[in-house]
């Protein structure tokens, strides 16, 4: 096997993580850290220029690489958050230099899981990387190893269990259904071949495939009712773990559906699988946007922020067609990029108040300006505010909804106004008024931050052509 | 295949669905972890004789980690792990042992009605297996939502995942069955482990987690009105 790029996308990850895991000084380590998301980010954009040929295990097409960009971007960025927040953790005691160690190699192993994920062509490959992903970030959220984390994690796993055990019994159903048209062995998993054949599968069991398929990873996309774990693990987990699932994980469950989706949407006599999703997402966003009032917690509001944006962009790909889907690609590109921004702001933040509780942190603009105002931004670029590139893709997905499907709209307007009044209800007192709690100065990285936000605010104004042409084939891909 | 092969292949893919009903109305937790050993048990020979009758050699170390892992391994850690936490002599009150039978016999009726049909085209055994196999997966969903203890939450999941590989090792030529199961056996020894790190006794429930709750800062709303801390209610729908 030559080093191609895509085994490179793999392969470093992997390097990275064993060399982390011997690492003893957290210093270096974090700095390994983020030259190996750097170096894997390279190896991503390369793909770019030149694609890999398909094989049974490997497939780099235009779908993909949206998402494996994103992936090793934002795996970047938060790498180099991660080096400065841990310093922080490291200062206060709260992570020892042997949990660091266990830390920085279980994120690269995260890195890889998500990106054999995305680059596979094998649908029990597939499976197999969404577990590992999943395993790893089930660790990093209870390495703080408090009462609290431990439940989190614990019920994060649970839940992500039943989750992957429902996908993997989906993806027997699908093998079973691929076997007499494709044969059997290693072919009725691959997706280059299931999909030319996709209208001679057995249509009995693809639609009991795909309510198992979605069931399953929309546990770990964090769709309704199998959400639970969610809030959880973003609000106990290390900050820099909050932003990779929300900005990340998510993304790569949505990934795995949406190929399910074109794969069942390719069989005439299959129930579609778009109105299934449209629905779910419905629910989820809506359900989200109402438990974002309650909350207390600064990190969980953001995570039920998360869910709802999940809704919404299960419920575009789910109405589908041109616009809808590319409304959906990018929301989904806009959310990882705001959300995580958003995280990073709220990490330096929580670690220089020392709470997440909302109600102690008062006038963060007044005591930490740009802290502040990077989270003032960040809340106006995910509840939608025009023109940032969050309410280019929501206006995208109503309007094309009221074209499509007009009763189906009033309930995503009604869940886009309660968590635009829920989210900045909150964020107004936190961001504004007297100064309540520590005003000591934060060393934080901003630049991951301000640059996640330069781009949601770029695109909000203006898309290069190249990348909507993009984009718009992508759209046209998903069906 | 014979009739004979044929029997005894729909005979422990049965056998499967009835350990999986009989867990349901245990209600000692060292009975409970019996029954799951010899599920696996009985798993391991399925995958055996599926084995044999597909002519898969790979499907024999797929039997074999069900053998040695689950039906050896996993059984004893569980029962070293209820002594250490001294719940061995907890009897746990299920729902009403009336009710869940009952709706675990409705669940293998949709299982049959659900698969026969669905998987009219595949050959019979195939067949017969997915259909156990989804009964024994959502005999197992059942015992997680019924159960208050963690061990047996978990056994319930245990019992799933049987049900999955059955459903894997029975559909012909499904390639990474090893690589599948090597998975599943390293998700299992992490629960395991973190069960016995952590000693978590009771499941991390959504319904009544009032102690729980208090950790995250959540109740303070109720406790203004009610004077006591207390947890929103709103907050843990699953």
């Amino acid at each position: 096997m030559n080093f191609d790029a895509v085994s490179l996308v793999l392969i470093i990850p992997l390097v990275a993580a064993a060399l982390l895991a011997v690492l003893p000084e957290y210093k270096l380590s974090s700095r390994v850290n983020v030259l190996a998301s750097a170096l894997t980010l390279g190896a991503a954009l390369s793909l770019i220029a030149h694609r890999p040929p398909t094989t049974r295990y490997f497939l780099v097409d235009d779908l993909n690489i949206v998402f494996i960009v994103l992936n090793t971007f934002v795996g970047f960025t938060t790498s180099v958050f991660s080096a400065s927040y841990i310093a922080h953790e490291v200062e206060t005691g709260k992570l020892t230099s042997g949990l660091l160690r266990f830390y920085h190699a279980l994120y690269q192993i995260m890195l890889f899981g998500m990106n054999l994920a995305l680059v596979t062509n094998n649908i029990g490959l597939m499976w197999v990387a969404v577990e590992l992903a999943t395993l790893s970030t089930v660790v990093l959220v209870g390495v703080y190893r408090t009462p609290e984390a431990i439940e989190a994690a614990w019920k994060y796993f649970i839940l992500g269990s039943v989750g992957i055990a429902l996908a993997l019994f989906g993806t027997t159903l699908v093998y079973a259904a691929a076997r007499p048209v494709v044969g059997a062995g290693l072919n009725g998993m691959v997706w280059t071949e299931l999909l030319p054949h996709a209208a001679a599968l057995d249509p009995a069991l693809m639609n009991i495939a795909f309510i198992f398929l979605l069931l399953g990873y929309g546990t770990k996309a964090g769709l309704f009712p199998l959400h639970a774990w969610l809030p959880d693990a973003h609000a106990e987990g290390p900050t820099p773990v909050s932003a990779v699932l929300s900005g990340l994980l998510l993304n790569v469950a949505l990934y795995a559906i949406l190929r399910f989706k074109i794969l069942f949407a390719a069989n005439p006599h299959v129930i579609p699988p778009g109105p299934l999703m449209a629905v779910v997402g419905l629910v989820t966003a809506v359900f989200a946007s109402f438990m974002l009032y309650p909350r207390y917690d600064i990190k969980r509001m953001f995570a039920y922020s998360s869910i709802e944006h999940m809704g919404i962009i299960t419920f575009a790909f789910g109405i589908g067609g041109a616009l809808a889907n590319f409304a959906g690609l990018l929301q989904m590109v806009m959310h990882s990029l705001t959300k995580s921004a958003i995280f990073f702001s709220v990490g330096h933040v929580s670690q220089a108040k020392g709470t997440q509780k909302m109600e102690d942190i008062r006038g963060l603009t007044e005591s930490h300006p740009l802290l502040g105002w990077g989270l003032v931004l960040g809340v106006v670029a995910i509840v939608g505010m025009p023109p940032l590139g969050v309410f280019m893709s929501e206006f995208l997905t109503l309007s094309s909804a009221f074209a499509r499907a007009p009763w189906l709209a009033a309930p995503l307007v009604l869940a886009l106004l309660v968590a635009f009044g829920a989210i900045m209800r909150h964020t107004h007192k936190m961001a504004f008024g007297p100064v309540q709690g520590s005003v000591k100065p934060s060393r934080a990285s901003y630049i991951p931050m301000f640059i996640h936000l330069a781009i949601v605010f770029a695109a909000g104004v203006f898309i290069p052509a190249a990348v909507a042409v993009w984009f718009k084939h992508v759209a046209k891909i998903l069906g | 295949m014979g009739v004979m092969d044929y029997n005894i292949a729909h005979m422990l893919a049965g056998g499967l669905m009835l350990a999986s009903l009989m867990m349901l109305y245990q209600k000692r937790l060292y009975a409970l972890i019996n029954i799951y050993a010899l599920q696996a048990f009985l798993l391991a020979l399925a995958v055996a004789w599926q084995a044999a009758l597909q002519h898969a050699p790979q499907l024999y170390i797929t039997a074999l980690i069900a053998l040695l892992f689950k039906a050896l391994l996993i059984p004893f850690a569980l029962h070293r792990i209820v002594a250490r936490l001294h719940i061995h002599r907890k009897i746990e009150t299920v729902i009403g042992t009336g009710p869940v039978m009952l709706s675990g016999m409705a669940l293998v009726a949709l299982a049959m009605d659900v698969m026969l049909k669905a998987a009219a085209h595949t050959a019979l055994l195939e067949r017969e297996d997915l259909a156990f196999a989804l009964a024994v997966l959502l005999l197992g969903l059942l015992m997680m939502v019924t159960r208050r203890n963690a061990v047996s939450q978990i056994i319930g999941f245990l019992s799933l995942e049987n049900g999955l590989i059955l459903a894997a090792a029975g559909t012909k030529g499904m390639p990474f069955m090893v690589e599948i199961s090597i998975a599943f056996s390293i998700l299992v020894a992490f629960i395991v482990i973190g069960l016995f790190l952590f000693r978590i006794r009771e499941r991390f429930d959504t319904v009544d987690l009032r102690a729980l709750d208090d950790f995250r800062g959540e109740w303070r709303l109720a406790e203004a009105f009610s004077g006591e801390p207390s947890y929103e209610s709103g907050d843990e729908i699953s």
